[in-house]
C-alpha cells in the first residue's frame, strides 16, 4: 500500500487541481509533494537497507490474466534510494517554481504533479508491462511542460523528445514481450506472467543469440533515456528549452529511468550479453564522456553547457555500471543520485539567473559573484559537487565508477584512464563557466543595470522590462529560493563526507548482481544460436540442464525456475 | 434451413428495421420522418441484445466469431448512427420547414439510413459466414450501399467524385478477390468454407503442398480484399475518399468494410490454416509472405504518407491505413497453439485482431467525431467542414469538450499507455513474437513511433497551441461553430470516455475475444444439419 500511495498521492493532487481557486493552487501542489516526502520518511525507517535483493513493500493485484499483466508494486533497496531521490525533488521544484510560472498555473502544477507519480511508478513496478506503462506515460508530462512553458525553441524540442524517446522504448517493449513469451514457451510452460522475478529467471535461461537481442532491444530503449553517445542528441535541446522545474526533473530523474532500467533489467536478465557487449557499450560511453566534455568547453549558453555536461556525467554512470564489479555498480547507482542532486540544482540556479536577467549567454552574464554573493557561492559549490571535488558527493561516486572500472574483470584500466581525461574535461569546462559567470568583471545585459530583475513570463526571448514590478525579485537569492537550496546543498556535503550508510546498503544488492553477471559470464554461450522456431522439447531440454536463476534470495513466494547452483554442469 | 436461420436473428432483426426506416424516411409528416433515426437505434440495439444471446456455432473454421463480432459490430454501429445524425437532407429540411411541400423523391434520408442499415447487416452477414459464395454477397451487401453514402454525404461535387472513385476502384477489388474464389472453388471443389480447409489439408498431406490454382486462389482472394481495409497496394483511394466524404460517413467507412475486409481475410486464411511453412505453424508460403509484404507496406505507406498531411480527415485516412498494416501482422501470427493452456490470448493473433477493430473503432468515432461537430458558416451563409489541422489550434480553451475528445481519440490511437490504444497494440506484439515474426513486429514498433509524430499534431495543438485567428483564411474566411446535431457530440463523448474506461474492462474484453477466436484447425466431418457445411470432397468429386 505504501508504494500505492506513493504514487497515487501526487496524481490525485494533480489531478484535482482544476478544482482548486488560484490562490490556494501552490499550497496544493507544495502539499501534493510533501505528503510523499513523509511517507517516504516514514517507510524508509521501516526499510531494511542492506537486504540485498529482497523485495519490500509488495502489492500485487491480477490484472489481465488473458495477458499476465499484474499490477505489482515492490521496492529494493536501489529502487528506494532512486524513489526517494524524486520524492525530494518534488517540493524543491514546486518551490521553485513559485515565481518562473505566471500563465496557464494550474496546468503546469498539475502536470509536475502527475509527472512525480509516474516518475514513482517506474522505479517501483515490478511487472515488465506496467514497468513500461509508467516509463512511457513519463513522456506525456514532460512533452506537456516543454511545449507549453518552454523558451523559444520549445516546440522541436518537445516533439524531438518525445519521439526519440518513444521510439527507443517501443524497441524494448519487443524485447520484454520476447522474454515473457519465452517464459511462457520454455520455461514454465502454460504459465504466463509478465512478473520480473518470473522473467529473469527465464531470461538467464535464454540461448546466448536470443540474450543478444533481447539486449539490443533493451539497451536501445534505455540508451535513449540515458542518454548514451549517440543517441543523446535530444537531450541538450530538451534541457535547453525546458522551463527550469522541467529540466532539473528531466536531468534529475528522468535520466535514470534510463539507467535503472539497464541496471534493473539488462544487467539481471541478459548478465551474458551484457558481458559479450560490455566493451562496446564502454567504449560509447568514454566517447560520451569526453565527446560531450568538449562540446561544453565551447558552449556560450550556461544552460546548454549544463545539459551536455549530464551526458558526460552520465557517461561515468553506465561506464561504472558495465565494469561488472561492485565497486563500479555501487558507485554508478550513488551516481544517480549524486547527478540529480548537483545537476538539479546548477539548472535551478541558471533558472533564477534567467528570471532576472532574461539571458542565459556567458557574453551577457558576467561577474555577478560580486552582486550576487549567495547566488555564486551555491553556484560554486553544486559546480564543485559536478565536478568531483573530493568533500563533495560528485567525487565518491565518479571515484568509485573509475575504480570500479579499473579492477574491472571485463572492462579494464585503459578504459578508466581514457574516463579519466573525461573529469580534467569536467574541470575545465565548469571552471571556464565559473570565472566568467561568478568572477571577472561585471556585466549585465542591456536594460538590466539598475538594481534587480523581475521574475515572471516563462516564455522564451529576452524582453525588455522597463521599471520595477511590484513584486520584482531582488538581486540575491530570496529566503524561498535559499530554502529550496540548501536541503540540496546539505545532501551533498552529507554524502561527500559520509556516504557510508548508502554504500553499506548497496553493497548486498551490486553484490549480487555483480556476482550474477560473473557466474552467467563463467557459464559460458549457453546454447547454440536459436533457429527461428526450434522444436520445443529441445530447449526444453537445453534449458533443464543449465541452472536457471542465481544463488540470491528468492522474491516474495517462488516463482518457477530451479534452485540456485553456481557453475552448472552441461 | 431452419438452423441457419436460427444463427441469423441480429440481421434479421437489422433487416426489418431498414425496411421500416426506409418506410419512415419517405413520409409527409416531419416527426415521423424524425422517427428514423430513433427506430435504426432501436434495431441496433435490439440486433445488440440478438447477438449476445443467441449466437450459435456456426458451422465454419472460426465458430465461435458470431457474438463477439456481432455484438462488437452493432455497438460501434450505433456509435456511428449517432454520429451520422444530420447528415443528407440538412438544407432540404430547413426548406421544407419554411414551407416548400416535401417531396419523396427529393429527400434522402430514407435512403441514408437504410443503406446505413443495410451496410451493418452486410457486415454482420460476413461474420455469420461459412461459405464463399456467402462470404461474398455479405461483402458486397456491405460495400454497395457505401458507395452511395458517400456520393450522397454532402453537397458538393467533391462526394460526388470520391463516391465515383470508390465505386469503380471498390468494383476492381470485388472483382480480383471473387476471382480468387473462384480459383479457389476450382481447385477444392467446394464453397464451404470447412470444406476447403479439409481439401487443402488433402492437399498438404498428399504433395506437401498447395497447388497453384488454390495458392493464386488464396493469394488473388486477399489482394482483392486488401481494398477494403485500405492496404497497399489497393489503399490509393483511401485518402481522396475520406476527404470527398462527410465526417460522419468517413468515420463509417473507416470501420465497416475493415471489418468486414479483416474478417473475410481471417476467414480464407482459417480455411488455408496456419499449418504450413517449416514451422508447420505458418500460412502457405505464398500467402504468409504476400501477407507479410503487404503488412509491412501498408503501415509504412501509410505513417509515412500522413506526416505530409495538413487535412485531418486525410491523416485520418492514412493513420487508418495504417492500422490496417498493424492488424495484419495479427493475421501473419494467426491463432496460436491450439492446445490452450493460460495463454491463449497471449499468442492468438486473431483475437488480438477483434480486440484490435473494437478499440479502433472506439477511438476512430471519436476522432472523426471532433471534425463532424465543427462546422464552418462561411459568409455567404453557406456551411462547410472543418478540415485542416490549424483549425484544431487550442480547442481544449475555446471548446474543450471538443479538444480534449480530439486529444483523447488521438493519444490512443497513437498507443500512448494507459490509453486503450496501447492496450490494443499489445496483443499485437505479444502474438507477433510468439508465432515467430519477430521483423514484424519491429516494424510494428517503429511504425507506431513514426505515427506519434501525426498523432502529436492532432493531440497536441487542441490542449498546448492558442486559438489561431487565421485558419480560415484558406478555406475561404468564416467562423467556426458547433454543429447544431448534439448526439455527435453524444458520440464523441462515448468514444473518448470508451478509450479511458473501456481499459478498466480489459480483461473481460480480451477473454471475449480470445473465446472468439477459436480456431478449428480442420475437422474432416462437418456438423450435421446444417446445410452449408458439406463433408469434404476430393478435389474431382463432382459437387452436389
Amino acid at each position: 500500500m505504501t508504494l500505492l500511495l506513493l504514487i497515487l498521492t501526487p496524481i490525485i493532487f494533480g489531478l484535482t487541481i482544476p478544482l482548486i481557486p488560484k490562490e490556494r493552487v501552490k499550497l496544493w501542489a507544495m502539499v501534493g509533494t510533501l505528503i510523499p516526502v513523509a511517507w517516504y520518511v516514514f517507510a524508509a525507517f521501516n526499510f531494511t537497507w542492506s537486504q540485498g535483493h529482497e523485495d519490500s513493500y509488495v502489492w500485487q493485484y491480477d490484472w489481465v490474466p488473458s495477458l499476465g499483466l499484474q499490477v505489482s508494486l515492490a521496492v529494493d533497496t536501489v529502487s528506494m534510494l532512486l524513489i526517494g531521490l524524486t520524492v525530494l525533488l518534488g517540493p524543491i521544484v514546486i518551490l521553485g517554481s513559485f515565481t518562473a510560472v505566471t500563465e496557464r498555473m494550474k496546468t503546469y502544477f498539475a502536470w509536475l504533479l502527475i509527472l512525480q507519480g509516474a516518475m514513482t511508478g517506474v522505479f517501483a513496478a515490478r511487472d515488465l508491462i506496467l514497468f513500461y506503462v509508467f516509463f512511457e506515460f513519463t513522456l506525456i508530462p514532460m512533452f506537456v511542460l516543454i511545449s507549453l512553458y518552454g523558451s523559444t525553441n520549445r516546440k522541436k524540442a518537445a516533439i524531438k523528445f518525445f519521439l526519440y524517446t518513444f521510439t527507443g522504448s517501443i524497441i524494448a517493449l519487443a524485447g520484454l514481450v520476447y522474454v515473457a513469451w519465452f517464459n511462457y514457451a520454455n520455461v514454465t510452460p502454460g504459465v504466463l506472467t509478465f512478473d520480473f522475478g518470473s522473467l529473469r529467471a527465464a531470461a538467464n535461461a535464454m540461448p546466448a543469440s536470443a540474450q543478444a537481442w533481447v539486449f539490443g532491444a533493451l539497451m536501445l530503449g534505455f540508451a535513449v533515456k540515458v542518454p548514451l553517445f549517440p543517441v543523446h542528441t535530444w537531450l541538450p535541446l530538451a534541457h535547453t528549452e525546458a522551463p527550469t522545474a522541467g529540466s532539473v526533473v528531466l536531468a534529475g530523474v528522468l535520466l535514470k529511468l534510463g539507467t535503472y532500467g539497464i541496471y534493473r533489467f539488462v544487467l539481471e536478465m541478459t548478465p551474458l550479453a551484457a558481458w559479450q557487449f560490455a566493451g562496446p557499450v564502454a567504449v560509447l560511453a568514454v566517447v560520451g564522456i569526453l565527446y560531450a566534455g568538449l562540446i561544453c568547453w565551447v558552449q556560450t549558453d550556461v544552460k546548454k553547457l549544463v545539459a551536455y555536461s549530464s551526458v558526460s556525467h552520465l557517461g561515468f554512470c553506465v561506464l561504472g555500471m558495465f565494469a561488472f564489479t561492485s565497486i563500479g555498480l555501487s558507485g554508478s547507482v550513488l551516481y544517480m543520485i549524486n547527478h540529480g542532486l548537483s545537476t538539479g540544482a546548477l539548472f535551478l540556479l541558471i533558472g533564477m539567473v534567467y528570471e532576472r536577467y532574461h539571458t542565459r549567454q556567458l557574453k551577457e552574464l558576467g561577474g555577478l559573484g560580486a552582486k550576487m554573493p549567495m547566488w555564486s557561492t551555491f553556484m560554486v559549490f553544486f559546480a564543485m559537487a559536478s565536478i568531483g571535488l573530493p568533500g563533495l558527493n560528485g567525487f565518491v561516486s565518479e571515484f568509485m565508477c573509475l575504480l570500479g572500472t579499473f579492477q574491472s574483470g571485463r572492462l579494464g584500466p585503459w578504459y578508466a584512464a581514457a574516463a579519466g581525461t573525461g573529469m580534467i574535461v569536467g574541470a575545465i569546462y565548469m571552471l571556464y563557466m565559473l570565472g566568467r559567470v561568478v568572477w571577472g568583471p561585471l556585466v549585465e545585459p542591456a536594460g538590466h543595470g539598475h538594481g534587480g530583475g523581475h521574475g515572471g513570463g516563462h516564455r522564451g526571448g529576452h524582453d525588455d522590462h522597463h521599471g520595477a514590478h511590484p513584486d520584482a525579485l531582488p538581486a540575491d537569492l530570496t529566503k524561498r529560493e535559499i530554502a529550496v537550496l540548501a536541503p540540496l546543498a546539505a545532501a551533498c556535503i552529507f554524502l561527500g563526507v559520509y556516504p557510508t550508510p548508502i554504500l553499506r546498503a548497496l553493497e548486498g544488492s551490486t553484490r549480487g548482481l555483480a556476482g550474477h553477471v560473473e557466474r552467467a559470464q563463467t557459464r559460458g554461450p549457453a546454447l547454440p544460436a536459436a533457429t527461428r522456431t526450434p522444436p520445443e522439447e529441445e530447449i526444453l531440454k537445453q534449458s533443464r540442464q543449465q541452472p536457471s536463476m542465481s544463488d540470491q534470495p528468492v522474491r516474495g513466494g517462488a516463482r518457477g525456475g530451479g534452485q540456485g547452483q553456481t557453475g552448472g554442469g552441461r | 434451413m431452419i438452423d441457419k436461420v436460427q444463427t441469423l436473428w441480429p440481421e434479421i432483426a437489422l433487416f426489418v428495421t431498414t425496411c421500416v426506416v426506409m418506410v419512415l424516411g419517405l413520409s409527409r409528416d416531419r416527426s415521423t420522418r424524425r422517427l428514423v433515426g430513433v427506430v435504426s437505434g432501436l434495431g441496433l440495439a435490439a440486433a445488440l441484445v440478438l447477438a449476445l444471446v443467441t449466437s450459435p456455432q456456426l458451422a465454419g473454421p472460426l465458430p465461435a466469431l458470431a457474438a463477439y463480432g456481432k455484438a462488437v459490430i452493432a455497438a460501434i454501429g450505433l456509435l456511428l448512427l449517432l454520429l451520422a445524425a444530420g447528415t443528407v437532407d440538412r438544407d432540404y429540411e430547413a426548406s421544407v420547414a419554411r414551407g416548400e411541400p416535401f417531396d419523396p423523391l427529393k429527400g434522402n434520408r430514407a435512403e441514408f439510413a437504410s443503406f446505413f442499415l443495410f451496410s451493418l447487416t452486410g457486415l454482420m452477414l460476413c461474420v455469420s459466414a461459412t461459405d464463399l459464395i456467402w462470404l461474398f454477397l455479405a461483402l458486397e451487401l456491405t460495400s454497395l450501399p457505401t458507395y452511395v453514402m458517400v456520393a450522397i454525404s454532402s453537397k458538393r461535387s467533391r462526394s460526388l467524385e470520391a463516391g465515383v472513385k470508390y465505386f469503380f476502384l471498390g468494383a476492381l477489388g470485388a472483382a480480383i478477390f471473387l476471382y480468387g474464389f473462384v480459383m479457389l472453388y476450382g481447385s477444392t471443389g467446394t464453397t464451404s468454407l470447412t470444406g476447403i480447409q479439409a481439401a487443402l489439408g488433402h492437399q498438404l498431406a498428399a504433395e506437401g503442398g498447395l497447388n497453384t490454382l488454390a495458392t493464386l486462389g488464396l493469394v488473388l482472394s486477399v489482394l482483392g480484399l486488401c481494398f477494403k481495409i485500405a492496404a497497399v497496394p489497393m489503399h490509393f483511394y483511401t485518402a481522396d475518399v475520406y476527404q470527398g466524404a462527410a465526417a460522419t460517413v468517413s468515420a463509417f467507412l473507416a470501420f465497416v468494410p475493415k471489418t468486414a475486409g479483416f474478417i473475410a481475410i481471417m476467414l480464407i486464411c482459417a480455411a488455408a490454416g496456419w499449418r504450413f511453412g517449416d514451422s508447420g505453424h505458418d500460412l502457405p508460403d505464398s500467402l504468409a509472405a504476400t501477407l507479410s509484404v503487404i503488412a509491412v507496406l501498408t503501415m509504412t505507406v501509410g505513417n509515412v504518407l500522413a506526416l505530409l498531411q495538413t487535412s485531418i480527415k486525410r491523416i485520418l485516412a492514412y493513420s487508418s491505413i495504417a492500422h490496417s498494416g498493424y492488424m495484419l501482422v495479427g493475421i501473419v501470427a494467426g491463432p496460436g497453439p491450439s492446445d490452450g493452456g493460460g495463454g491463449g490470448f497471449f499468442t492468438n493473433g486473431l483475437a488480438a485482431v477483434l480486440f484490435y477493430l473494437l478499440c479502433y473503432g472506439v477511438m476512430n468515432v471519436g476522432a472523426f467525431a471532433v471534425v463532424a461537430a465543427l462546422e464552418r458558416r462561411k459568409s455567404d451563409g453557406s456551411i462547410e467542414e472543418v478540415e485542416s489541422v490549424n483549425d484544431l489550434f487550442g480547442l481544449c480553451q475555446t471548446r474543450p469538450v471538443f479538444g480534449w475528445i480530439m486529444v483523447l481519440c488521438a493519444l490512443g490511437l497513437a498507443g500512448i499507455p494507459p490509453l486503450l490504444g496501447f492496450w490494443a497494440k499489445l496483443p499485437l506484439f505479444t502474438s507477433g513474437i510468439s508465432s515467430g515474426h519477430i521483423g514484424l513486429v519491429i516494424v510494428l514498433g517503429l511504425n507506431s513511433a513514426i505515427a506519434a509524430y501525426y498523432y502529436l499534431r492532432l493531440a497536441g495543438p487542441p490542449y498546448l497551441e492558442k486559438p489561431d485567428p487565421l485558419a480560415g483564411i484558406g478555406a475561404g474566411g468564416g467562423t467556426i461553430e458547433e454543429t447544431p446535431y448534439a448526439s455527435r457530440v453524444l458520440a464523441g463523448l462515448l468514444s473518448a470516455a470508451g478509450v479511458v474506461i473501456l481499459v478498466a474492462a480489459l480483461p473481460r474484453l480480451m477473454e471475449a475475444s480470445k473465446q472468439a477466436a477459436v480456431h478449428m484447425p480442420g475437422t474432416v466431418q462437418a456438423s450435421p444439419g446444417s446445410k452449408a457445411a458439406m463433408v469434404a470432397p476430393r478435389a474431382d468429386e463432382p459437387r452436389p
